[in-house]
Formats: C-alpha cells, structure tokens, sequence
C-alpha cells in the first residue's frame, strides 16, 4: 500500500496515537496483510514506537504481517459448533486444503483460520467462505464445498 | 431534519410519526439477523418486495427488515402484523402465495406454521408457541418491531422518552438514585451492581469521566450482545446517554467486535441519526448536556473483553489487563473514573427509568432483578436467543422454551459462563437461575451463553475445549495463567488421548488453584472453571479416561474405533461410498470392514448407516474385534422355496 | 505524603502512600521474592511471586506486593500454606523453560521446587520483561519487544533498531535471568547479517 494512502486513513484519524489499532484495521481490511513499509510509515507519523506496533500486529487475530490467499475459509470452534462436531469439520477441511489454521497454501488460495463463534449456533457446524456461511456442515460435504473455489 | 429542542418538539414528532402509521395495515416483519441472513433471509427480503410489487400492493403492505427475533432454528422467519401470524423456514419461492394467499386473502399457510413436536398442533401467533410463550421479553422483545436502520420506528415504539424524562423531571443524582434501587446487576459475567459501580465514578472528584459499552462479546455460543446491537442500537445509546447523565460524563465509547460487521454499520448509523435528531451531541433536547459517543472496533482478542483490557486496547495498546486494586470506576480509561458496562447492561437502564425501580424488582429474585438473555445452544431442538426472568428454573429453560434434546438423546450438562463458567449436570436442573445461585452450583451466569450438552458430549473433552480456547487467548503477561494453562493443557490433551497418568488429576489442582490464586486478572482466575465443575460433576468420566482408556461418551477419537457389527450389516455400500478416507472395504453384498490405519474417526459412517440397520458401532476401552473370514463376508440370499 | 502504618508478618510497619507492600517490606528488611521487579523500572506484576495475603475489612485476598499500594490498618502476611504452595508451582512452572537458571535455583531450594515436575519447554525466556522494559523505559530505544500472546509471546529484537543501538549499549544483558536474551541477541545477529 502505497505511503499517501497511509497518510490519508492516519489523518483521518487526525493521527492520534490512540487511535493507533482502528488505522491498521483499516489498511488491513482495505490491503489484506500490514506490509513492513507500512508499519515503518504508521510508526513515524503516530510517534508510536515499531516495537508496540509490531506487538499490536502479532497480538491481535485481526492482522496479518504476510499476504493472505484467496479465499478465507473460516471454521467456525465456538462451544455450541464443537458440541456439534465442528473438530471433525476441521480435520477433514485441513487434510483436504493441506494447511493449518492460521496458514495460507502454497498457491495463495486458501487462507484458513478458525473462529470463535459467528453467532449462527442454529446452524453449527459452520464453514465459512469468503463470508458465505455454510451451515450442517458434514465432514463428507466439506470436499464438495472446496471444491467451488477456484 | 432539524433537532429536536425540546420535550414538546419531541412528543409532537413521535405524535405524528405514529399518526402516519395505521396499526391495521399489513406489516410484514421478516428477521434480518446475522443468523437469519446466514441460512438466506436477504433472498426472503428480496422476493417479498418483488411481490409485493407485481401483486400490486406498492404502499399497501409494509415490509420491515427487522433485528433478531431469536428462534434461530426456525428461521428465515416473519411475523404478519396486525394479527400476529408467523411463518417459519420461509424461502423465497413461498413469497407468491404469502402475498397472495395471506396478505391478499387473510388466508393462513398452513405448512409455514409452527408445528408442536407432540401435539402436532399448528401454532398461529408468535406469543402462544411454547418457545415465545414462557418467555418475558422486556429488552430483546422490541427487535422484531423496529428497523434497526429506522430511528422512527424507535421513536414510534416510545424510544427515546426514558433521556426526556431524565433531562427535564429528574436529576442526574434522581437518576443513579433509581438505577440504584433496582438493583441491576452487570449483564456481562461479573454481575456487579450497576448503580454503585456508577455511584463511586460519580463521586469522584475528577472532571472527566467516561461510559464504556463492552460488545467485545467473546464468549464462544453467546451472541446477545450481537443482536441486541444489531436489532435495537438505539435503546443502547439511550441507556448509555442516560448514564453518562447521572455520573457526568461526556464522552462516551462503545468497543464493539470487528467480527460483528452489521453491529458496527448499524450502530454507527444510530449515532449518526441520534446526532441529526438532537438525541446526541450538543445541548441534547435542549437540556444543555453535551455528550457524544464514539465506536472503537476490537482487533481480535478475546481478553479484550476483560473491562481494564479493554480500556488499554481501547488507548491504542496491547489488550493486557491491569491489577484491579484501584477500581476501574476510579482510574480507568486513561486513569479517568470510567463507568463500563455490558450491552445488555445499558439496554436495560432506560426501561428502568421509563417504568421506575419498583417495576423492575417486580421481576426476578431477591439478588438477581430483571430478566437475562441466554443463547440456547449446542444439543437443543429450538437453538436461540431467550429472555427470561431470573429464577426461572433451568428444567423450564431448557425443556419448556429449548424444546429438549434432539433425536431422543439423554441431557447430560449444561454449560453457563463461558470459559470462566461450569457444568451443571442433571439432578441440578430445579436451579433458579440467578447469579449467586450458578456460581454456588460451581458454575457462573457469565454473559449468558448456555451450552446444552447430551450424552454423546465427552466432558473431559469439554474441560480440554475451554483451557484450549483460553490458551490460545490469554495475553501471555503472567506465569499462572500463561504457563499453568499451557501445562494444563498438555495433560487434559493426553488424557483425552488416553495417555492420562495417576497424578495428573492432582497436578492440574494444583495449577487450578495457583490460577485462582495468583493470576493476574479474571480470565486467568477464571481459567480453571470449567475443569474444576466437570471434575467435581463428572469424576467418574476423568478416571476412566486416565484408568480405562475408555471415554464413556464414545467421543474422543483417540479412543474410540469405529467398527461395523457384521450381525447388522447389509452391505447396501452407502458408508463405503461416503467415507473421505476410503476405508471401508466392501461391496454388494460383501459385509464391510473398516480398515483402522485408515479410518480418521470422522464419524460419517456411522450418521449414514440406516437406522434401521444400525450398523455401525462404536467401541472404547477394549479392542477392536478381529475381522471375520472372509467367507463369512458375503451375504448369500436365501433361496425362495 | 501522609504517613501509613500497616502491619507485615505481625510487625508494625510505617510507610509513606503511594508506597507498594514491597517497598514498605523492603524498608524494613523483610524479603518477599521476586523475579521481574526492578528498582530503576515501573512495577510489572508479571511473574507473581512476590503474592502475600492481605486483609483488609474482613476479607482477605492474595495481592501481587510489587504492585498492591499500602492501605491504613493493613494486615500483610508474607509466607503461608498457601502461599508457599503457589510460589512452588510458579517456580516449578518456570523450571521447566529455564532449569539452569542461577536465579531460580536458590528460590527453588527455598519452597522445595522440583525442576522435573513439569515437561520441559523450548524456550528459556521466563518473560519477566525486564529487557523490554528497561530498553522502553530507560534507554527508551524501544530494541527489543514483545510479539504475540499467551503461549506464543516472545521476545523479539528490532534488527534495524538492533543494529544501530545495541552494540553500544547491552546494559539489558545482565539483567536476563536465563541467559534467553543474549540467545536472542546472537540469533537476530545471525539472521540480519
């Protein structure tokens, strides 16, 4: 991303140094992963200290310090979907994709991660796909699912 | 639009809202909740509008996307106003003959009823099916009137009169005053009293003071605060106005999820119209008070819910928590005296103050006032959201609102609280439900998520669930919750791996109570709960998985096998076909064997073997039979005479 | 500053307000231990050995003393059954990053810690934050950090910033109990050049 884009989402926030977390929220959702440059940038302008940023980007699920695949494939692990069988969701989906949570594949196009609950507990399990939900997922359907993606 | 100014501005807005809406005119109210819009309500939406259209009923008919009306299981769902009928698991092919046949003919679709599961009686309106009925929907009832979009429709249902009546006939004292007297507990897991949590920020000599709303709501199973924020955005800023009125505060924020998205639009919309409308801002209603109120996103951290985590985050750090020996309410956001509370927490404040204390008290028991939210989930015929009174007995929750245990399972446990909560097994369930009451039980009311659970659930497996979750969140600042649970978690993974040793239970009581003890904040304090509830409820589960190698709920896949009882099988080939791991040798009339290298214990052979061969089984703690002789495999038909 | 009197393993015990258990403890030479506080640095509470009990109107409640300020009246007491059984178990819990560590071994005799009790871990940073805290506070160079949370923190140098104040400095280097510091020093060296 480039720096004058940085510069125009910091100021408006008027480059408060609390409002440090809400600017990499925004380049995050808008560039998909937080670039080294980036941070350097958001750390000058702020005054806030690379080692403070660099904790937020690595502390906080939201965030992301390498790009990102595709397609996010997010299973949901909330208790109401692992009393359901959500785990078994998982490793069926993990074998199939050959990744864990957190990972992206080789070729970029799947990034999965696992949620804490999506608020659909009528429907658990629940997959996730480029905020598509998937519900009564079984782990014989999972593979037909992936499949759609390209 | 331009501000209301003053108390008669405001009646005489709502008077004329309320003249240009026939009560009798067909509405439709269809649930645009986050869960809803998952199993296709936005399709619903659309093919309703498309047919109103085509059947020529522009401006005749109303069709309101409102928030969650909480029967999840049941959703897509609308409620036809005036008469109240309500139509479940709506698809868009339905939305012709609704139109036609219903709104146009007045005539009732019998299939889109709701159907008893034993009487079969088909339901008609919304308040007499058993789910609804058992209810007493005080703060979430209004989401299935109002457009959360809609500042009017708020208007039209008396939104906004509770911070009239504060500004114009009471005090800001008058108001903490009654807060006070109804003894509102915090909604959010800690159950603190509200008014005197406001009380000692109030007191404080210090000018500046802010309200928090906490809707980092991270507790896996629970999504109240979700819909609440989603469906009815405005009681919440009017609860929070409110008492930033009684403590003096000016400035307030709400940290709100990043993974709730339609909570954030919605709400940022509700400030924006609020500050249109004089409900925000400066010199609100023409009082004089200024206040103004802020959305911050959380960035992914459950402990961020932790109300001094969230102050820090909320500064633009790192979510740690910091010691409560100088009460947040004294020294919080930036060392400023911050009242924080939980959504539904705020969203009970204007109730309290439009109808008074004495109304409030009215409902629920002596130490715990009002109604509470619970998400109903996990093994439950009618999954939701529920409002109930506090007292209400679990039993009736969970059998008389929650339908029961699907599929003629046994109950075993229901888990309160969270990860900071517990398990409450059977011969608990006539326990009122209240906050001093489930944390007695061992358990506690937490933000209210309750997980039902059946015999299939292992309960290690849960107490394993929980210390996972809380590893994987915990900010990592201090030894016993950072490295206790790390430990924790390896031996609860080998018991439940069948690797338990003799003085494993003994070492994570001794990490339990050095949590309890020494940990730096509530999640780590809290941490060891649920391992603490299962084994005080389930012993029997722990020894057989640490001395049997045996899991009674045939659940944890490193000691079960799948295996299919030759007796039974009938070789129709379904489970051979559908298992992803090939495993499964056999054919027409060859009876099938699962080969264990192979097989991953997913469990999709045995949820498609038909029920009327009941094939496949599932074996703990003792070996798998050898397979039989090949000879013996194949099925040989008997020959008709 | 008004003066506080607080009582600590039944001795009276004057303190001045705004001063921590452990200050006042200290002023009157009874030991509490403690791994991550440090006199030039704010207080952390992070390792919470330094718990004691108090009771204060009734109620009595484990405090970490590093970070409790005084209160009138105050009831402290330092070793108990309780107390000595948690400072076991956090001992224990660190062992098993950091077995060697001259600084715990003598704790470790003290409370009876047995440095097998747990499996061991990877890693010997035990996260008392003294070098990140020292770099933010005194150098205020910011060289080092923390990355992640709950099992997955660790410490972590800038490379840049690293490179350019470190060689010079290294006053953190003596504070690092294990020795996990200079590890990660060295490696961040390899990895950069």
């Amino acid at each position: 991303m480039d720096n004058d884009r940085v510069d125009q989402i910091i100021d408006k926030h008027e480059a408060e140094p609390s409002s440090l977390i809400q600017v990499m929220l925004e380049i995050q959702s808008e560039n998909n992963w937080l670039p080294k440059a980036t941070l350097n940038r958001i750390s000058e302008r702020l005054e806030v200290p690379l080692a403070r940023i660099l904790h937020i980007a690595t502390f906080y699920q939201a965030f992301s310090l390498v790009p990102k695949g595709r397609h996010g494939v997010h299973i949901c692990v909330g208790t109401a979907c692992h009393v359901r069988g959500a785990s078994r969701i998982l490793d069926t989906v993990q074998e199939k994709i050959g990744i864990k949570p957190g990972e992206t594949d080789l070729d970029l196009k799947f990034s999965l991660e696992v949620v804490n609950c999506l608020g659909c507990c009528a429907l658990g399990p629940v997959m996730e796909i480029d905020g598509k939900t998937h519900g009564k997922m079984t782990p014989g359907e999972t593979a037909e699912v992936l499949k759609n993606y390209e | 639009m331009s501000r209301i100014n003053s108390p008669a501005e405001l009646d005489e807005f709502r008077k004329n809202i309320l003249s240009e809406r026939d009560p009798n005119k067909p509405c439709i109210t269809l649930c645009a909740g986050s869960a809803c819009i998952a199993t296709g309500s936005g399709d619903v939406a659309l093919s309703l509008e498309a047919e109103i259209v085509k059947q020529g009923l522009r401006d005749k008919v109303d069709l309101r996307k409102t928030g969650c009306h909480g029967y999840c299981e049941r959703g897509p769902m609308i409620v036809i106003h005036p008469e109240e009928i309500s139509y479940f698991q709506v698809q868009p092919k339905d939305a012709a003959e609704i139109i036609s046949e219903t709104i146009k003919e007045k005539k009732i679709i019998k299939r889109l009823l709701y159907t008893d599961p034993d009487t079969k009686e088909k339901i008609v309106k919304e308040s007499e099916i058993p789910f609804y009925k058992h209810q007493e929907r005080l703060v979430f009832g209004s989401n299935g009137s109002i457009d959360p979009k809609s500042i009017d429709d708020y208007l039209a249902i008396g939104g906004y009169g509770a911070l009239k009546k504060a500004l114009y006939d009471m005090t800001p004292e008058s108001v903490l005053e009654e807060v006070k007297k109804s003894n509102l507990r915090g909604r959010g897991g800690g159950g603190f009293p509200a008014g005197r949590k406001w009380e000692g920020s109030r007191d404080d000599p210090e000018p500046i003071k802010y309200v928090i709303v906490n809707a980092d709501e991270g507790d896996p199973g629970a999504y109240m605060d979700r819909s609440l924020l989603e469906g009815n955005p405005h009681s919440i800023l009017e609860g929070l106005t409110l008492g930033a009125y009684a403590i003096g505060s000016h400035e307030g924020y709400i940290y709100v999820r990043q993974e709730y998205p339609l909570a954030v639009e919605n709400v940022l919309l509700a400030i924006k119209t609020a500050e249109e409308y004089g409900f925000l801002g400066k010199n609100i209603l023409g009082s004089g008070f200024d206040f103004e109120v802020k959305v911050h996103q959380g960035a992914g951290a459950f402990v961020c819910g932790e109300s001094t985590a969230l102050m820090t985050a909320l500064e633009g750090r790192v979510g740690e928590p910091r010691p409560k020996y100088i009460r947040s309410n004294i020294k919080g956001f930036w060392e400023k005296p911050s009242v924080l509370n939980n959504v539904e927490t705020w969203a009970n404040v204007p109730l309290i103050i439009n109808k008074g204390a004495d109304w409030f008290t009215q409902y629920g028991t002596e130490g715990s006032k009002g109604t509470k939210i619970f998400s109903l989930v996990g093994k439950i015929v009618n999954t939701g959201l529920v409002e109930v009174p506090m007292g209400m007995p679990l039993k009736d929750i969970i059998y008389k609102i929650g339908g029961g245990i699907p599929n003629g399972k046994k109950f075993k446990a229901v888990q309160t609280g969270g990860p900071s909560g517990g398990c409450i097994p059977e011969d608990l369930l006539d326990l009122p439900v209240g906050f001093d009451e489930l944390t007695k039980a061992g358990s506690m009311m937490g933000s209210g998520g309750m997980i039902v659970m059946d015999e299939d659930t292992c309960m290690v497996d849960v107490a394993r669930y929980f210390i996972a979750f809380l590893t994987d969140e915990s900010c990592g600042k201090c030894v016993p919750c950072r490295e206790g649970l790390r430990q924790m978690l390896k031996i609860l993974t080998r018991i439940t791996e069948g690797k338990g040793r003799q003085d494993d239970i003994q070492l994570l009581k001794d990490l339990a109570e050095t949590a309890k003890g020494a940990a730096l904040c509530a999640l780590g304090k809290s941490a060891p709960n649920p391992f603490l509830s299962t084994l005080r409820y389930f012993e029997n589960e722990y020894e057989a998985h640490i001395n049997e190698k045996r899991c009674p709920a045939l659940s944890c896949k490193e000691l079960i096998a799948y295996y299919i009882d030759p007796t039974q099988c009938k070789a129709c080939m379904i489970c051979a076909r559908k298992c992803p791991a090939d495993a499964i040798d056999g054919g027409k009339n060859k009876i099938h064997l699962i080969d264990q290298e192979k097989c991953t214990k997913c469990g999709t052979c045995y949820e498609v073997c038909p029920s009327r061969f009941s094939a496949v089984t599932r074996i703990s703690g003792e070996p798998v039979p050898d397979p039989i002789p090949e000879e013996e495999r194949i099925i040989r038909k008997r020959k008709k005479k | 500053m008004s003066e506080i009197l607080l009582q600590i393993d039944g001795r009276e015990v004057k303190a001045t307000e705004g001063m921590t258990i452990l200050e006042a403890a200290q002023s009157v030479g009874i030991f509490i231990p403690t791994l991550c506080h440090h006199e030039k640095l704010e207080p952390y509470g992070g390792c919470r050995l330094c718990i004691v009990e108090v009771e204060n109107r009734g109620r009595t409640n484990l405090v970490v003393s590093c970070v409790y300020p005084v209160e009138e009246n105050l009831v402290v007491t330092t070793r108990s059954e309780k107390i000595d059984r948690i400072r076991k178990t956090i001992l224990e819990l660190q062992l098993a990053h950091a077995p060697d560590a001259f600084e715990l071994q003598a704790l470790a005799k003290e409370y009876g810690a047995d440095r097998d009790r747990f499996e061991k871990e990877a890693s010997f940073c035990i996260h008392c934050g003294l070098c990140v805290r020292y770099c933010a506070e005194v150098k205020k160079k910011h060289a080092v950090g923390f990355v992640d949370r709950g099992t997955r923190k660790e410490i972590s140098f800038i490379p840049e910033i690293a490179a350019k104040e470190c060689w010079d400095c290294k006053e953190c280097f003596p504070l690092c109990p294990t020795e996990a510091l200079q590890a990660a020093f060295v490696l961040t060296k390899a990895l950069s050049s």
